[in-house]
């Protein structure tokens, strides 16, 4: 039998890369800088060998990995976020000496495992990917392991994800049991609505992708693991993981349980709605950025959810154009805390940010662009990302969830135009230092022009994203 | 392909803005200023050329432009006709004079301020420009950002309280309206007004549509029970955002009735008009009573304002030839009278920085000129015969007589209250006896502030003895509002 190996070119190249530089960082002394040179040039090389690869639909070993138009955009996705967080980051992993050669590696082994689980087509190769993506994620929560909320953050963070992988994996086997099979396409054939046991399965599946995208009733880890981590390990929290956990669940949603539909919406409906409501109303009482941006992307999480929930490919769509632009607000939002660094020493608290209008009027109005759209006022980018969603939302008919879903978006603006408030009404307390973190400031320039910019030409993701779909 | 006009008039603001945003002046703002307000007068001299060349004898909407937007979804399209053009002029009038009067009142952040009113003004013209649902709401509620921090970051001291009141109020209102649309793109299988009101939206969907639209623009107008957000946001905000808010914000709701609320669904407005009836009457008779009791200038002329718009609401709802054009009148009128009473407060408030009633008295002696013009403001607000409120009352009136006795007496108390509060507010201003030894040593009125003042108050006059060409210019496209909704209502 011979595979055509072409498909797997990304992720041969990227273990293979992976292994190298783990060889560099062993054998050469304080080789961080090289080493976080190469990953970044990894990252390059691993995008441009998916973007020349066709996006027509390949299966290969026993059809359980595919490459298509769906897994490549997300694949680019992760690929370029994690570019930018990485990059921004790296004055922030100095100054907090956390530039240890493993970081940028597990950062790689993550995405490899992010690589197989939105490629994947088979239960065995999905959860292995989850699991390689999970554990570099555990190490990275508690890589700052002097620190005592570090590490406690990466001890809640592995504890209660392991119990959620050992439901989904107890949800896979349920499914094998019930359908015989472990390939997508087989057990959507096999399944039914009679099949009691496999909406069992189904379920605990949702658990642990629920967990993974932090929705609401699984979320409770995330406020603990966003505040405790490092500004630079949660701004990738807050973004890559949760591209590859939205794309599973869709891509779930798509093949497997394509045909128990109606089963898996309700509960999508009520992770969804729980995920806007809380998300919502436990921000509006933090003190902490990065905790209320935890409590913010639960939010967030749930209006995508919003669009996976109506269950049609217009759903799907506006979900990924949602995620879209929720990672280039969080790429600009994180990339804002690198810069107010003080007497050595990086400022987290919104009262830390009073009156910086004043003294660092650049920097003000980049929060306010970011913020606004965050809370999807138009005509910033946010906003089309709503505005997609709760089209295919109503599309359905559902209306209960596109009100409850607006009025949310009132509610989660209160805390928003808090922050703006600090920002701008407030008297100034603090100057920060002349930051020359350039890379930081571009993440945040190209987040902001994307953002104002996006009503120009409203349609390029969609136009993007329906391609996805065609087949 | 035509030159296309309206985007130009939308974008000139945007783009000037942008300009000041790079330009370096650090010191004396002198270019930001200069930038700002060229810009604005050849915006507003842009409409004027667009008002003149509007052809009136024709109710369609003209110098249309339409774009792709969104791809086999939402077209990017404006159009003017003789309603919205009126609505055009005032904003580009009165953005102008917001200018000049920030060069007194504005002491920090002269650079931004410039900033956010012009990017103001270009969502304000894109509201009155606009002829898809989409596009409408995308203007309605990005005018939400400049305003928040207009009001929050030059306001008086509860400016936090206020801005957040504000905000959340408008983002609380329009949030239905969004579903509502959204709800019509998938009824007609498109958001373009033009194309909605040929297919008519079906009977059975057009109440609960309504109200979600209602949500929105009673917020927005503001009518009785919501209106709270507006004293408070009057109160706090700087001059020039006040005189903007009542000038032209307030206005976007009216024109939303006229626009999108009664061609579009005419069953639900004809079903509704008993609830509006009332709802305007409470407006115009409690919130003149509640004007008589304050003894704060400015939220007293806020008060006044919510009465003022109760009869607007009430003559759109009369669906007569002459309360709608009343109505239309009444906020063309009432934009340039309340701009020049909030910026007569804001002159006095400049010099003694209260604006508390019981500061002022007897200022006619000390600076008679500002009280001159005050006292001619006050009149016009209060509906005098000769300036353009009267105007404007009176059609209403006259439209709510022919269908409703009941509301048409009660609105006419309206007046009488309207004239009992302005007046006790004129006479404990500048007549009576000095409170205030400060009063003695007030400059009067410098040359911009004349300029300002005296700009406003002569089209006051000349509309109030002269209101033919306002009246000519949407006469037409009035009649066949009023014929289409009649037909609609005929044809079912």
């Amino acid at each position: 039998m011979i595979f055509n190996l072409n498909i797997l070119l990304p992720e041969i190249f990227l273990s293979l890369s992976i292994f190298s530089i783990l060889m560099i960082g062993v054998f050469l002394k304080n080789s961080f800088n090289l080493v976080f040179n190469l990953t970044s040039l990894i990252i390059i090389i691993t995008a441009s060998i998916i973007l020349s690869s066709s996006n027509n639909e390949e299966k290969i070993f026993s059809e359980s990995f595919t490459r298509d138009g769906f897994s490549n955009y997300f694949k680019i996705l992760i690929l370029l976020s994690s570019l930018f967080v990485l990059n921004s980051s790296k004055d922030f992993i100095i100054d907090n000496k956390l530039d240890k050669f493993e970081y940028p590696i597990i950062i790689l082994l993550s995405i490899l495992g992010m690589f197989f689980m939105v490629s994947a087509n088979d239960l065995i190769l999905f959860y292995l990917g989850l699991e390689l993506q999970s554990l570099s994620l555990y190490i990275l929560a508690s890589i700052d392991r002097d620190n005592l909320r570090s590490t406690e953050s990466g001890i809640k963070y592995f504890v209660l994800s392991a119990l959620s992988s050992g439901l989904l994996l107890y949800g896979c086997s349920l499914l094998y049991g019930f359908t015989g099979s472990t390939n997508f396409e087989s057990i959507a054939n096999q399944l039914n609505k009679d099949n009691t046991g496999a909406v069992f399965a189904m379920v605990f599946i949702l658990v642990g992708l629920a967990f993974k995208v932090s929705a609401v009733p699984f979320h409770m880890w995330t406020p603990d693991v966003y505040e405790g981590a490092p500004t630079s390990i949660t701004s990738y929290f807050a973004v890559v993981p949760k591209v590859a956990g939205l794309a599973l669940l869709i891509k779930f949603m798509f093949i497997p349980f394509s045909n128990i539909l109606l089963e898996w919406q309700t509960i999508i409906i009520f992770i969804s709605i729980a995920s806007m409501i809380l998300g919502a109303i436990a921000a509006m009482v933090q003190k902490n950025f990065k905790r209320l941006l935890a409590y913010s992307s639960i939010g967030h999480i749930g209006y995508a959810l919003a669009g996976v929930a109506t269950g049609a490919i217009s759903g799907y769509q506006s979900a990924i154009v949602y995620i879209s632009i929720y990672v280039i607000m969080n790429i600009g939002a994180f990339s804002c805390l690198y810069l107010l660094k003080k007497d050595g020493e990086y400022k987290e608290n919104i009262s830390d940010l009073s009156g910086i209008s004043k003294k660092h009027p650049l920097l003000a109005i980049s929060l306010l662009i970011i913020l606004f759209s965050l809370a999807g006022v138009p005509p910033l980018g946010g906003f089309f990302a709503k505005f997609y969603v709760f089209v295919a939302v109503l599309e359905k008919e559902m209306y209960a969830l596109a009100i409850i879903g607006l009025l949310t978006t009132v509610m989660s603006a209160f805390y928003y135009l808090k922050i703006i408030k600090t920002i701008y009404f407030d008297d100034s307390l603090i100057t920060f230092e002349p930051n020359k973190n350039r890379i930081a400031q571009i993440s945040i320039f190209t987040s902001c022009t994307i953002l104002i910019t996006f009503f120009l030409y409203p349609s390029i993701l969609n136009n993007l994203v329906n391609t996805l779909f065609t087949n | 392909m035509n030159f296309p006009i309206l985007s130009t008039l939308i974008f000139l603001p945007l783009l000037s803005s942008i300009f000041i945003f790079l330009s370096k002046d650090k010191t004396n703002n002198l270019s930001s200023i200069y930038i700002s307000l060229f810009s604005s007068t050849a915006t507003f001299f842009l409409s004027l050329f667009l008002w003149y060349s509007l052809d009136l004898t024709s109710s369609d909407f003209q110098f249309v432009e339409e774009k792709n937007w969104i791809n086999n979804f939402i077209k990017f399209k404006l159009g003017v006709d003789g309603i919205s053009i009126l609505f055009i002029v005032l904003t580009t009038f009165i953005t102008p004079i917001c200018i000049i009067s920030c060069l007194n009142s504005v002491k920090v952040r002269v650079k931004e301020f410039l900033i956010a009113i012009l990017i103001l003004e270009t969502f304000m013209i894109g509201v009155f420009c606009s002829l898809d649902l989409v596009i409408f709401y995308l203007f309605f509620e990005a005018g939400l950002i400049p305003m928040f921090l207009i009001i929050g970051v030059w306001g008086g001291p509860k400016r936090v309280y206020s801005a957040f009141k504000f905000f959340l109020f408008t983002l609380l209102g329009s949030v239905l309206m969004l579903v509502a649309i959204i709800v019509i793109y998938w009824l007609t299988g498109t958001t373009d007004i033009t194309q909605i009101y040929e297919i008519k939206i079906p009977k059975e969907y057009q109440n609960i549509l309504w109200l979600a639209f209602l949500s929105s623009f009673a917020v927005k107008m503001p009518m009785w029970p919501v209106h709270t957000w507006l004293p408070d946001a009057h109160v706090e905000a700087p001059t020039a955002g006040s005189v903007i808010l009542a000038a032209i914000l307030l206005k976007m709701a009216g024109y939303g009735f006229l626009r999108f609320s009664i061609p579009m669904f005419p069953f639900a407005s004809e079903y509704f008009t008993p609830l509006i009836y009332t709802l305007s009457i409470i407006a115009i008779i409690y919130t003149s009573l509640v004007a008589l009791m304050q003894d704060d200038m400015k939220k007293l002329i806020a008060y006044s304002s919510v009465a003022h718009m109760g009869y607007v609401t009430l003559g759109i709802f009369t669906m007569t030839k002459q309360g709608i054009e009343g109505s239309i009148y009444q906020m063309i009128s009432h934009g340039l009278i309340s701009a020049a009473l909030f910026l007569c407060v804001g002159v006095v408030y400049d010099r003694l920085h209260s604006r508390m009633i019981s500061t002022y008295g007897g200022l006619l002696n000390y600076i008679p000129k500002y009280s001159f013009l005050f006292i001619v403001f006050a009149l016009a607000a209060l509906g005098l015969p000769g300036t353009s409120g009267f105007l404007g009352e009176f059609l209403v009136l006259t439209g709510a007589f022919q269908k409703s006795y009941l509301a048409a007496i009660f609105a006419t108390f309206g007046v009488v209250l309207g004239a009992a509060y302005m007046l006790w507010l004129t006479k404990r201003v500048i007549f009576g006896s000095v409170s205030n030894s400060e009063i003695r040593n007030l400059n009067d009125i410098n040359k911009l502030e004349i300029l300002m003042l005296v700009s406003l108050a002569f089209f006051i006059i000349f509309f109030g003895f002269y209101p033919s060409p306002l009246m000519e210019t949407f006469s037409v496209s009035v009649n066949s509002l009023i014929n289409n909704y009649e037909t609609a209502l005929i044809s079912n």
